[in-house]
């Protein structure tokens, strides 16, 4: 069982990231799980969403305690939530930042742990002219966990998803995001 | 005619919320009426949607108060009317009134309950407040523990409510945020499978039959009205029957069976917990770890709270090699010794002659976490009061010191 836990500020999209994270694994014919910590719900606070992914029935109804992976969607997170807690020296964290993993790594003064960047902010902005860095950080994990979700199965779910809500234009705008957000993901 | 939308069965990424909206659909109710709050507003939106696009024949009725939504549906009911709603917590304890109403009516009205704690202090999050505050109003309870339980739960509900020995109000409760708004598998039957195994009801005394009228709900003075409650104290007790009946019925449909209470691991086991709602998920999961260690435990999941199976419950307690017993109340009772469950499983117990050491155990009020620690620390209360040691009458799981 994978486990997964997402910190972002509400309005960035994460909750629903993580509706499709699960969709997608679930169209995979795998066990899935994601429940949103709901608390006070307002825009740019911080939120944590949860996830779990298993090739067995999960009975589990609580939240996250040791995350295997850590998505952190909103960079300014990094060092006013605890982002770390609950993860041991072989947890994955994935991190939207402007910074290379190396130089997140000395920022964050954390040793052991695999560390994943991507620009999610700058690949919103240029594709959907929105701070929307949800869909970016979902090709990103996708990228870095081979054993979670294929990336064909986002793309589907995204369709099921966004379809009738938002126009060709624009989903295809999240297509590109979720593709670009895959390849220029980059760990150490 | 409702569209037929399912025409093959399908596991489905759905949470507790539109697992109960697709039931609701499948049903295709004559009435529902809605009235918003938070967590089960989902389920109103969702079936809003179905009403929408033509997609079932139910009237819909959007009303001012849960008071309201629940006198609507009575009323639809009386008048023949196969009728539903659906509420939560402070939206349930509104209704109160009218779920006497209901019972004593005997009509079979079909109330999901997203189960949300009571005000003060505002909360908006899951506890059993709501459903143990109208124990005794004379519905049948269930309580489910994932979203998949839910949908099944209230397909089986109609069958039970309107069975002719029954004819009872059903309330189906899922825990609120935990279930109600997670998403996980859901495995849905076709349309036709809902259509067939939830049938046309027959009409009792129906207010619009002319032909043969009826008074509905009238006054019954005290030469009268102990004969009533006996009759729904009979029909509740048929009701033990008729769900068994339903859940016997449903497995050979879905391979799924539901009973009055579940077991995990208890044949052998010396503690025991006794748990209601999505928390037993969690305690299985305990179970397994703590298994592992060479740790003789079990759980007892209890799906129906009214009627009560306190024989179910006391027989798997006896063929097991327990040394104590833990129930774990997702409520208060204020004053008394512990929690409504607590209270059900110690006279279950006490009147067939089996005494046990026995704890209570209150735990997740308001929506606080129920993890796997929390559930070792409850093993570890039941250990210690096996053991002798002074443990006190309830023990607060996650509290903050």
């Amino acid at each position: 069982m994978i486990e997964i836990r997402w910190h972002a500020r509400g309005g960035q999209g994460a909750v629903t990231a993580s509706k499709i994270l699960a969709s997608s694994a679930i169209r995979e014919r795998k066990y899935a799980q994601s429940a949103p910590d709901y608390g006070a719900e307002r825009a740019g606070a911080p939120l944590r969403s949860f996830n779990r992914v298993s090739e067995e029935p999960i009975t589990l109804h609580c939240m996250v305690l040791r995350p295997n992976i850590v998505v952190v969607v909103d960079p300014t997170l990094l060092k006013t939530v605890p982002i770390f807690e609950g993860t041991d020296e072989n947890a994955v964290i994935v991190v939207n930042t402007d910074k290379t993993p190396s130089e997140l790594r000395e920022y964050l003064g954390v040793k052991g742990r695999k560390i994943y960047t991507v620009n999610a902010s700058a690949i919103a902005m240029e594709e959907l002219k929105k701070p929307l860095m949800n869909i970016p950080m979902l090709g990103a994990i996708s990228k870095v966990i081979d054993a979670l979700v294929s990336i064909e199965s986002v793309e589907e779910d995204i369709k099921v998803t966004f379809g009738k809500k938002i126009s060709q234009e624009l989903l295809d705008a999240n297509l590109r995001a979720l593709e670009r957000a895959y390849k220029e993901v980059k760990g150490e | 005619m409702a569209v037929r939308l399912m025409t093959e069965r399908k596991v489905v990424p759905y949470t507790g919320n539109m697992a109960t909206a697709e039931a609701l659909r499948q049903i295709n109710p004559d009435v529902v009426a809605a009235y918003p709050i938070t967590p089960q507003t989902e389920i109103m939106h969702f079936f809003a949607n179905y009403v929408a696009n033509g997609l079932v024949d139910t009237e819909f009725m959007t009303v001012e108060s849960e008071h309201s939504a629940l006198s609507a549906a009575v009323g639809a009911a009386a008048a023949g009317a196969r009728a539903m709603t659906a509420t939560a917590g402070p939206g349930l304890a509104l209704m109160w009134e009218i779920l006497g109403v209901a019972s004593g009516m005997r009509l079979p009205i079909v109330i999901p309950v997203v189960n949300r704690a009571l005000s003060a202090p505002i909360n908006i999050h899951c506890d059993h407040s709501d459903m143990m505050g109208a124990r005794d109003q004379g519905c049948i309870m269930l309580f489910s523990e994932n979203a998949e339980e839910q949908y099944d739960n209230v397909i089986q509900a109609v069958r039970i409510a309107e069975d002719e020995r029954v004819r009872l109000p059903v309330i189906i409760g899922m825990d609120g945020f935990i279930i109600s708004h997670s998403i996980e598998n859901v495995s849905l039957l076709t349309d036709d499978e809902v259509k067939k195994f939830v049938g046309k009801q027959t009409l009792t005394h129906s207010l619009l039959d002319i032909d043969n009228p009826v008074t509905h709900g009238p006054i019954a003075m005290a030469d009268s009205y102990m004969e009533f409650k006996r009759q729904q104290r009979e029909a509740m007790m048929n009701a033990y029957k008729v769900i068994r009946e339903a859940g016997e019925e449903f497995a050979e449909l879905k391979g799924k069976k539901y009973e009055h209470i579940e077991t995990y691991k208890t044949e052998d086991a010396e503690y025991i917990l006794i748990v209601m709602g999505s928390a037993a998920g969690t305690a299985k999961y305990t179970v397994d770890g703590l298994r592992e260690k060479g740790e003789k435990v079990g759980l007892i999941k209890v799906r129906t709270f009214r009627p009560f199976p306190y024989y179910d419950v006391v027989d798997v307690i006896d063929a097991s090699n327990v040394k104590a017993i833990g129930v774990m109340d997702r409520a208060e009772t204020f004053g008394g010794y512990s929690g409504p469950l607590f209270e059900e499983v110690c006279t279950s117990l006490y009147t067939r002659g089996k005494i046990y050491p026995i704890t209570g155990i209150v735990y997740g009020l308001g929506g606080r976490d129920c993890n796997l620690n929390h559930i070792e620390e409850a093993f570890d209360v039941v250990k210690r009061k096996a053991a002798g040691m002074d443990v006190p009458p309830v023990t607060y799981l996650n509290l903050r010191v």
